[in-house]
């Protein structure tokens, strides 16, 4: 079993994010399950959302407390809410930010895990140039894709028009291709900027 | 179909298989997108020959069910929590007058304090009012329900409580198969009431009835209930049959051969305590696992049946009845009397708080030592708790009990699990 755990804020569509992974590893033939953390449904409150991907029925009903990935929507919840609690020692990292995980203050922490599984990428500027709103879910999603290996870009595309109509699917789609691109070229260059 | 969906869309799709002919809708959380769902449907045209009402309260909403169903219509609605609590009149009404209305119930808490989340209360809270109660492990399961749910309402003339927990199903996306209109069609046969208003046969549907009726109209109630224990395990092997798949009947055993140590539960934490028990099997613990599917009517041979083998019963249970402890391991108790066989109570996840296989692993080892208390609170900070009581004991004043238990819990808003 996979499991990925997304960070962000209400308004978002942190729990978007992780019904349209699930809908992506679904369309790949394996088993998924996709749920929020409800509480707080205000713009801009912290919320979470998990998703489990796994060859067989997927039973387990608790949240997602050693998540193998974390996508972090957010970065000015880093220092708010213990977004990696439990992150397993060889998990992967994306935040949606323009800066480093250093600059982010992260750095130290991020130090203890496999640089090739941490990322970032400017999720939010994407989204406004393809969509037109800073709604960072697909793109970081397209990201995703790229980092982890576990899913690829062409099923994220077909979760987003599943999910999304017209316009605004092919806005999220080009902004998580483009993301997947990002992605990948930061990986060949073998920093996490 | 094999769809990756949302529960509460995956129970939308299922009703409208059924072919309803009035669904009334009133918004609660975290039921409230199957009757969106629904409007969709019917106003799409994907529902066809539907009246959908919106109404102006739970009460009206199960008033005007109860009104669609005695003109011979097949109704639907769907509530949960206080919802429930504001229709508790006409549910006795419904059942009491034999109306097979089918209704889902998204299991939430019930207040003071006002909670949102997921917990068995309120279902718990009408287990006496007459209707069938049936409660969903899984998305797949909450969809296949409904379907056995239409086909047993009107076989009885009963009306039926689909109980889904809110928010872990309803708002889950899994996998699911949505059978087509032809396999439902022909598993759930056109309404035929066994009472209707018809302006050419005129009838009167409740009338008043004295000490010299009463008791033998509720005995007949207490029996169609009974008959229904034996007409379930029945359907429920008809619709795997038709459907490939198990879903509904009294009660489902899972690794009980040979256990010593049983645990029942109900709805979506069955998954939980699965995952939990095979890794307590995998070092050696003879523990299975009992799923209670039916509540009401409560199938005391199928469950007595079921714990044959054991040596201990752990219930754990969403609901707690104030002044007594559980609600579910009271009925447990009643099915063993005579036995010595002991019944460990567990309250969990009151108001959403996680059920995790850890905390799971640590009280069924504690019930497998028979270290166990009969009556166990799953992961309640008893320090909050002593907190709150020695302010009470110290001021008169002490103020209001919610304010100060959060207080002493402090800052949650970032609390993952």
């Amino acid at each position: 079993m996979f499991q990925i755990r997304i960070h962000g804020r209400g308004g978002q569509g942190v729990v978007t994010a992780a019904e349209m992974l699930s809908i992506a590893a679904f369309r790949e033939g394996r088993f998924a399950q996709a749920f929020p953390s409800f509480g707080s449904e205000r713009t801009g409150a912290p919320v979470v959302a998990f998703c489990r991907v796994d060859d067989k029925e997927i039973r387990l009903r608790e949240p997602i407390m050693q998540p193998d990935a974390l996508i972090i929507q957010d970065p000015t919840l880093l220092h708010q809410v213990d977004v990696f609690a439990g992150l397993v020692p060889d998990g992967y990292i994306l935040i949606n930010t323009t800066r480093s995980f250093d600059e982010l203050g992260v750095g130290e922490f991020a130090s203890g895990f496999d640089a090739a599984h941490l990322c970032t990428v400017p999720a939010t500027e994407l989204a406004l140039k393809h969509v037109g709103r800073p709604v960072p879910n697909a793109a970081l999603l397209g990201g995703f894709a790229a980092v982890s290996g576990r899913i690829s870009l062409d099923s994220v595309a077909a979760a987003i028009r599943d999910t999304f109509s017209g316009k605004l699917a092919e806005g999220n789609v080009a902004a998580a291709t483009e993301a997947f691109r990002h992605v990948s070229d930061e990986m060949r260059g073998g920093g996490h900027a | 179909m094999l769809k990756q969906i949302e529960g509460s869309h995956a129970v939308a799709e299922a009703v409208g298989l059924c072919r309803p002919e009035v669904i009334c809708a009133y918004p609660i959380s975290p039921q409230t997108h199957i009757v969106e769902g629904l409007g969709e449907m019917v106003k799409s045209g994907a529902i066809k020959r539907c009246e959908f009402i919106n109404v102006e309260s739970e009460f009206a909403a199960m008033s005007v069910a109860i009104g669609a169903s005695a003109a011979g219509a097949r109704a639907y609605t769907a509530t949960a929590s206080q919802g429930l609590l504001y229709m508790a009149e006409a549910l006795f009404n419904a059942s009491g007058l034999g109306l097979p209305i089918v209704m889902t119930v998204a299991n939430r808490a019930i207040g003071a304090p006002i909670n949102i989340w997921n917990d068995h209360t309120d279902a718990m809270s009408q287990r006496d009012c007459g209707w069938i109660q049936l409660f969903a492990e899984n998305n797949q399961e909450a969809l296949d329900l409904h379907i056995q749910a239409f086909r047993l309402a009107e076989k009885l003339s009963l009306p039926v409580m689909v109980c889904m927990d809110g928010f872990i199903l309803t708002h889950a996306f899994e996998r699911v198969d949505v059978p087509t209109q032809e396999q439902v069609d022909a598993y759930l046969p056109p309404f035929v009431p066994r009472q209707v208003l018809d302006p050419g046969e005129p009838v009167s549907i409740g009338a008043m009835v004295g000490p010299e009726a009463f008791m033998e109209v509720r005995y007949l109630a207490h029996a169609k209930q009974m008959q229904a224990l034996e007409l379930i395990p029945g359907w429920a092997a008809e619709f795997r049959r038709a459907f490939g798949r198990e879903a509904g009947g009294l009660v489902r055993t899972y690794r009980t051969e040979d256990a010593d140590t049983i645990v029942i539960a109900l709805g979506s934490v069955l998954g939980t305590v699965k995952d939990t028990v095979d890794e307590m099997r995998d070092r050696g613990a003879k523990i299975g696992v009992v799923g209670i599917a039916c509540f009401r009517p409560w199938p005391l041979a199928a469950v007595r049946a079921a714990l044959a083998g054991a040596k201990r019963v752990v219930v754990l249970e969403k609901s707690l009845a104030v002044g007594v402890g559980g609600i579910v391991s009271t009925n447990v108790r009643t099915t063993l009397s005579g036995r010595a066989t002991p019944v460990y109570d567990v309250i969990a996840g009151l108001g959403g708080r996680a059920i995790t296989r850890a905390s799971l692993a640590r009280v069924f080892a504690d019930a497998i030592a028979d270290k166990l208390e009969l009556n166990t609170f799953l992961d309640l900070d008893r320090s909050v708790v002593d907190r709150v009581l020695a302010r009470e004991r110290e001021v008169r004043r002490s103020g209001p009990i919610a304010e100060n238990v959060l207080k002493e819990v402090g800052v949650v808003a970032a609390r993952i699990g």
